[in-house]
Parts: structure tokens; C-alpha cells; sequence
């Protein structure tokens, strides 16, 4: 069902557990579909410094999560903003049909860290 | 690597007796047991000793008992047979949440086809209530489908009682036996029971063979034309290896079931009670002690996902099976567990274990320790367990 990549990011995960003082966090998914991401930024200047993820779901799930971390790290945030879930997908040598749509948001959790950190970019000014 | 599996409840290894039975159907009594000569007939001798072994494990009498490709459509024939020989009578159907999909589909195609459909709920530990059945039954009531024991969580339902109420109102009862059959006691005259259906797979038999009970006197419409084989409920030629499989796994079991019903029940006892005990935030799906399938042990792992339980388990060569979304294909979990009342999150944490012959206590023993260890990794990766690290440490 999966492939080795996959497997391999399921039972060796990157950059798993929290940032103290993250500059965004972001969080897709909810408890009742099955899937939930959190991903943790530091961020200086315009690079992602560090990051980290907590995920509750699948092995798709976890798996998406860890690469996405690992694509993202030391990246500048404008790259960070173009990762896509299906670019995750195909890092990970491909998903399983079904998987592609249900557990495939870690892309959107890093998104919507970007975005947390935008937020509070601007309430600081 | 170690291979322990703890899936019987989905399939079976076939018992190396019936394996070899089956052979000599294969390549020595090979005839078709519909021909006149002498081949046809030693083939037709061998399925009629079949149909005598699966009557007798169920109490009816071999003339009842037809023979099909499974517990799927013997499901199909027992309900789309008796709506379209009764459909003169009343549309009107009832069964439980907690079928398994063979029947709920099946109900469901119906509804879409000009009957009426009914389903009782369940309780919390998955079990139906005589009292709803018989509030549901209306004048023009022509089926009643409810499973002997929950292939989900092992509940047993009260078969004999819905029998007596279902043969006192004249209303045909359907009963799907696939996970008791050879686990727990059926006699099908006992427990009022018009059509039963039961599959060999579950029970150390090959895949794809199965059979309906049909009391005799029950009417049912076939699904499958073309000859006259099974007295015309079902035609084709016979799968003559897979019945007489069926038949040999069936007077196996016949004979070892109360010390399997024993043994399993000690061994799914030590394995729940020492995942309680082991794990913290752990609840059990589904009643306990004697209510419950001798094999089975289901219970919900909060804070983590069913699926990534059996990836992790799977890495250890254990074998196991989930009722959470990921692993259903569909983007609800279990019907059953919902209809017990468990909440999402709660049903997509869930595992099932369900034993079988060939477990050992020193595999249960096994699992005891490594269980524990995934659970604390995936609950490190979970953003729903912070909420309890940080209570913790607040304390």
C-alpha cells in the first residue's frame, strides 16, 4: 500500500514535537475526520530556521507531515509558500489513491503557519 | 521476524485436514456432480456428506441447508429472495445498525426499490433490544435481519427471543451466524430462525463458500438462474473442493469448540485486562464476559489513530485490524462503533484483536509488551495528548 519512502518517514519521523517560542503555528484537520496537523515555525529574516510537527492520523498522515518538515527547513518562507500537497505526494514516491485527498494537508498546516506568522507580523506594527 | 496473527475474525489459515480433503476433490474425484456417470456421482456423494456436516453444526436438517460462494451472498439471497416472495404481502424490513455492510447494502438497495426499511439501534455495548424489534414490526413486516454476534466487537444478540417473537407474528427471520458459527452453540430450530447465514472461511475452511439455511417451508426467490442445482435455490456448478472443505472444517470445529471457546476465552481475558492495565486513557468496545465472542477483544487508544496502531504492529509482524476511517476507505469509521455511541476521534483510535487456534499466551505476552511502546510513540507525535502532558506538568 505504501511505498518505502513513506514507511520509512512513518517509523522514522523528522522534526517531530513542539517549538517554545514559535514565530507561526498552524493546524488543519480536526479530530473527527480522522487527521489532525500542527506544524511549529521559527522563523529569522525570511528563512524558516527550525520547525517542527505534531500529528494525529494515519500513516499517510504522519509520513506527509514528517517530509514536509523536512522540505521546508532552511527554506525562505516564499519558497516555503509554494510547496504544494501534491509535491509533498510525489517526495514521498506517491500515495494511495484514497490517501491523496484525506490525509495529504500537511502542505496547508505549513501554510497556515506562514500565515500565523504573517498575523502576528502585522499586529506587531 | 515474528509473524503473530490476530485476525481471525477477517479470515482463517485453512486446517491442513481440510486442505487435504480438498485436494482429492481437486484432481481425483474431480466429476461434475450433476453427470450421470460414476465420476459425477462419488463428487455428488462427497457434497451431500458436506451438507450433512454443516446441517448438523447448526441443528437443521440437510435438505435446509444451500450452498453459495459465501456469507456475502448467502446475505443477498436470504434478503433479496424473501422481499421478492413475500412483496405481495408487505414491503417492510427490519434490521440492525450493526449489520455487517452485506446486509445493510442489501436493505439499503431495497429501500431504493420500493420497500421500506427499518433500523433498530444498539445500546451502548452494541446490542439490540427484543423490545425495540417488536415496538418496529408493523402489519405489513415481511423480514427480520439481525446477526448472531458482531463481527466488530463480539457482542452476542439475543437471537432466540427475536425468533420467538418474529415465528409468533408469522414474519420471516433472517440471521447472519458468520462469526458465531463454531464459537458459540446455534441450533436454528431452537432459536426460531427461518434463513442463516454462515461462511466457511471464518472458520479454518477455504474462501469462497458459504451457505443459507432455508427452513423448510420458507419461501425465497433465487438470485442466481441457469440449472437446477440446490433444488433450484442456486444454480451453477458446484465448488465441490470449497463444500467439502466446508463440510470437514464444520465437523472439525463441531467437535473442538467448547475447549476453543475455553482456551480463547482465557486469551482474550489476559490480553484485555492487560491492555487496561498497561495503558493509560484505554476503553473496551463492546460488553464483556459471556455477552461477548470468546475471540474477540476490541478496545479505543485515545489520542491516536487505528491505522498507524496497525502499521506499528504490522512492522512487529503482529496482525491486527482497526474500525478507524483510514482503514475503512471511507471517510467515517465504523458504523458499529458510531452506533454505540462512541464519538469520532474516539472510533478512529480504535483496534481489534480476535483470536484463533494457533495463538499462544506467549504471543499475547508478546503484545503486552510491545503495545504499550507504540502507543507512548505515536502519543509523542499526537497534538491531542499535549492537552494531557500539560495538565500533568501543571500538576
Amino acid at each position: 500500500m505504501y511505498t518505502e519512502k513513506v514507511m520509512d518517514h512513518f517509523a522514522n519521523p523528522r522534526n517531530v514535537g513542539e517549538l517554545e517560542n514559535p514565530d507561526g503555528v498552524g493546524e488543519v484537520g480536526n479530530a473527527k475526520c480522522g487527521d489532525i496537523m500542527r506544524i511549529y515555525l521559527d522563523i529569522k529574516g525570511d528563512v524558516i530556521q527550525d520547525v517542527k510537527f505534531k500529528t494525529f492520523g494515519c500513516g499517510a498522515a504522519v509520513a506527509t507531515s514528517s517530509m514536509v518538515t523536512e522540505m521546508v527547513k532552511g527554506k525562505t518562507i516564499d519558497e516555503a509558500m509554494v510547496i504544494s500537497n501534491a509535491a509533498v505526494a510525489e517526495a514521498l514516491g506517491g500515495l494511495p489513491e484514497t490517501k491523496m485527498h484525506c490525509s495529504n494537508l500537511a502542505a496547508d498546516a505549513l501554510h497556515a503557519a506562514i500565515e500565523n506568522y504573517h498575523d502576528k507580523q502585522t499586529k506587531k506594527e | 521476524m515474528r509473524h503473530i496473527y490476530l485476525d481471525h475474525s477477517a479470515t482463517t489459515p485453512v486446517d491442513q485436514e481440510v486442505a487435504a480433503i480438498m485436494m482429492t476433490y481437486y484432481t481425483e474425484k474431480y466429476g461434475n456432480p450433476s453427470s450421470v456417470h460414476g465420476f459425477g456421482r462419488e463428487a455428488k456423494q462427497g457434497l451431500e456428506e458436506a451438507r450433512r456436516q454443516v446441517a448438523a453444526l447448526i441443528g437443521a436438517t440437510p435438505q435446509e441447508v444451500i450452498f453459495t460462494s459465501g456469507g456475502t451472498e448467502s446475505d443477498n439471497l436470504a434478503i433479496l429472495g424473501t422481499a421478492q416472495a413475500m412483496r405481495k404481502k408487505g414491503k417492510h424490513l427490519i434490521t440492525s445498525a450493526i449489520e455487517h455492510h452485506a446486509v445493510l447494502e442489501t436493505c439499503e438497495y431495497l429501500e431504493k426499490n420500493g420497500f421500506e426499511l427499518t433500523v433498530i439501534p444498539v445500546d451502548s455495548e452494541g446490542i439490540v433490544s427484543v423490545e425495540d424489534v417488536r415496538k418496529a414490526i408493523r402489519p405489513d413486516t415481511i423480514l427480520i435481519s439481525v446477526m448472531h454476534a458482531n463481527n466488530e466487537v463480539g457482542a452476542i444478540q439475543p437471537i432466540a427471543e427475536i425468533g420467538q417473537l418474529a415465528r409468533e407474528l408469522g414474519i420471516t427471520f433472517h440471521v447472519d451466524a458468520v462469526q458465531s458459527l463454531g464459537k458459540i452453540p446455534i441450533n436454528v430450530k431452537e432459536m426460531n430462525i427461518d434463513l442463516l447465514t454462515v461462511s466457511a472461511h471464518k472458520i479454518y475452511g477455504p474462501k469462497g463458500v458459504g451457505a443459507l439455511y432455508i427452513r423448510k417451508g420458507v419461501r425465497i426467490v433465487p438470485l442466481v438462474h441457469g440449472g437446477s442445482q440446490e433444488r433450484k435455490r442456486r444454480s451453477g456448478t458446484e465448488n465441490t473442493p470449497g463444500i467439502i472443505g466446508f463440510g470437514k472444517a464444520c465437523e472439525l470445529i463441531g467437535k473442538r469448540m467448547i475447549e476453543d471457546e475455553e482456551l480463547q476465552t482465557k486469551l482474550r481475558d489476559k490480553l484485555m485486562n492487560g491492555i487496561l492495565e498497561r495503558i493509560e486513557y484505554v476503553k473496551v468496545n463492546g460488553p464483556l464476559g459471556e455477552k461477548r465472542l470468546p475471540n474477540n477483544v476490541n478496545v479505543s487508544i485515545r489520542f491516536v489513530e487505528g491505522e498507524s496502531l496497525l502499521l506499528s504492529l504490522d512492522m512487529l509482524g503482529i496482525a491486527a485490524s482497526s474500525g478507524s476511517a483510514c482503514t475503512s476507505g471511507s471517510l467515517d469509521p465504523s458504523h458499529v462503533l458510531l452506533a454505540m455511541g462512541l464519538v469520532h476521534e474516539i472510533a478512529h483510535g480504535s483496534l481489534r484483536f480476535s483470536l484463533g487456534r494457533q495463538n499462544t499466551a506467549e504471543e499475547i505476552n508478546y503484545v503486552l509488551e510491545q503495545l504499550p511502546k507504540i502507543v507512548d510513540r505515536l502519543r509523542m507525535m499526537s497534538p491531542l495528548y499535549d492537552q494531557v502532558i500539560n495538565v500533568k506538568l501543571a500538576q
